[in-house]
C-alpha cells in the first residue's frame, strides 16, 4: 500500500488542530513543525497548513554548508543530523516553500519530517491524522480520486527558473489548469496602503 | 559511482550521477549513500593514516637530532647573586624574551632556577618556599622547589630546569635542561 500525503489548502478552516498535533509527535516532541499561514490576514480568513514538500532535489540540502540535510531511502528529507548542523540558515533562507524553522537553543535546524516514526511504520502523520476538514489528508491515490473527483494532485512547481517536483502532492481543481504564480515579480511590487485594500473590497 | 537505487535524490540540473562533478558524489544527500563507506575508501584512510603515523614518528627523530645539534641556548647574566634575599625569587626571560623563568634562592650558596611554564596547561607556577614546593594555581599542581618534580595535581613532567653558574658573584643562565 503506496501511502501518500495530500494538501488540500482549500479546505482549511485555519482551527490550529495540525499545530497542536504535531508538536505531540516524537521526532520533535513540544516543537511544532508545521506552518499555518494567513494567505492575505487583512482582507481574508483563509490559511494554508505548510509541510515538508519532501522534493526530489531538496534546496535545503543542496545549499546546505555542513552536509547536514539528509534524505532516507524513501525520500523523507530528515531534520538537520545534529553533529553536523552549524545553524547557518542557509536552508531557511533557500527553502521555496518555507519549510525548515532555525531552533536556535539547539543551533539546530529542525523541519516536518512527515513524522517519521509514525509514517515509516504505516501509520499517518499527526497533523493528518487531527485535520477535521481533510485538508492535510495522508493515503493511497485511489482514496484522495474517490474523495475529491474534481480535484488533480500536482507535485511540480515552478519558482523563477527553479522546477521542483516533490513527494508530497498538492490538490488543484482539475479543471482550471495550472497556474504558476511568478514569486519573483512580487520583488517589483509596490507596496500597498491597507486602506486602500479595504476600499476596494468594499467596492 | 553509478547512480544505485539508494540514489533518489535528483540533481539539480536533472542529468544522471556519472555527468555529476565528483563532490555531488563525495557529499551525497540521500541517507544511504552518506552511511555508506566502502571498502575502496576504508582501506584508503587506513594507509593514508598509517603513513601520516610513520611521517610523525621521523619527524621526531628528525626533531631531537636537530636539537642535540643546536646545543644550548646562549649564556646571559641574570643578576647579582646576592641580590636575592634567602627564600626570596626572581622571575627573568630566558632564554628568549617572553620565555619567562623563575629563579629562587634556597640557601647560602644554593640556587635553582626553572622555566615558569607549569607542564600541565602552561600556567605561571608560584614559588612557596615554606612548603618547598612550586605551586600550580591552576588546578592545585604542586613541584618540588628542589627538582622540579611533580608531587601533586595534574602535572606529569617535572618543569624545564635552567642551568645555572655563578661568576665573579653575578648568576648566569647558561642553558636549558629538557626532562622528559
Amino acid at each position: 500500500m503506496n501511502l501518500e500525503f495530500f494538501l488540500d489548502p482549500n479546505r482549511c478552516i485555519g482551527c490550529q488542530s495540525c499545530v497542536a498535533a504535531c508538536s505531540e509527535c516524537d521526532t520533535h516532541r513540544g516543537h511544532s513543525m508545521i506552518h499555518l499561514e494567513y494567505v492575505d490576514r487583512p482582507i481574508s480568513v483563509q490559511t494554508v497548513p505548510v509541510v515538508c514538500m519532501h522534493c526530489d532535489s531538496p534546496t535545503c540540502a543542496e545549499v546546505c554548508p555542513a552536509d547536514a540535510i539528509k534524505r532516507t531511502g524513501d525520500g523523507v528529507v530528515q531534520t538537520a543530523r545534529k553533529p553536523r548542523c552549524i545553524a547557518c540558515n542557509n536552508c531557511v533562507l533557500a527553502c521555496p516553500f518555507g519549510v525548515p524553522k532555525m531552533k536556535t537553543e539547539f543551533s539546530l535546524m529542525m523541519k516536518c519530517d512527515m513524522c517519521y516514526d509514525r509514517t515509516s511504520a504505516g501509520l499517518k502523520p499527526m497533523c493528518a491524522s487531527v485535520c477535521p476538514s481533510g485538508a492535510l489528508y495522508f493515503g493511497t491515490r485511489e482514496e484522495i480520486e474517490q474523495l475529491r473527483p474534481r480535484s488533480q494532485p500536482v507535485n511540480t512547481f515552478q519558482f523563477g527558473q527553479q522546477t521542483i517536483t516533490t513527494k508530497v502532492h498538492m490538490m488543484v481543481p482539475r479543471d482550471s489548469g495550472i497556474q504558476n504564480v511568478d514569486v519573483l515579480s512580487a520583488m517589483n511590487e509596490e507596496p500597498v496602503a491597507r486602506m486602500d485594500v479595504f476600499d476596494e473590497i468594499d467596492a | 559511482m553509478k547512480s544505485t537505487p539508494d540514489q533518489l535524490s535528483v540533481p539539480p540540473d536533472g542529468r544522471p550521477y556519472h555527468d555529476q562533478p565528483q563532490w555531488r558524489n563525495d557529499f551525497p544527500i540521500d541517507w544511504p549513500q552518506d552511511e555508506l563507506v566502502a571498502r575502496r575508501d576504508f582501506t584508503k584512510f587506513l594507509v593514508l593514516t598509517s603513513f601520516a603515523f610513520v611521517v610523525g614518528q621521523l619527524w621526531i627523530v628528525f626533531e631531537n637530532f636537530a636539537r642535540k645539534r643546536r646545543g644550548q641556548p646562549p649564556v646571559r647574566r641574570v643578576t647579582r647573586a646576592d641580590a636575592i634575599p634567602i627564600g626570596g625569587s626572581l622571575v627573568f626571560e630566558y632564554p628568549a624574551a617572553h620565555d619567562i623563568c623563575i629563579l629562587v634562592r634556597t640557601g647560602p650558596q644554593h640556587y635553582v632556577a626553572f622555566n615558569q611554564k607549569c607542564t600541565h596547561l602552561s600556567c605561571a607556577v608560584v614559588p612557596e618556599v615554606a612548603k618547598k614546593r612550586f605551586y600550580c594555581p591552576c588546578h592545585n599542581g604542586s613541584f618540588d622547589l628542589e627538582s622540579g618534580i611533580p608531587i601533586a595535581g595534574p602535572p606529569r613532567r617535572p618543569l624545564e630546569r635552567i642551568l645555572l653558574e655563578i661568576r665573579d658573584a653575578d648568576l648566569y643562565a647558561v642553558g636549558i635542561e629538557v626532562r622528559a
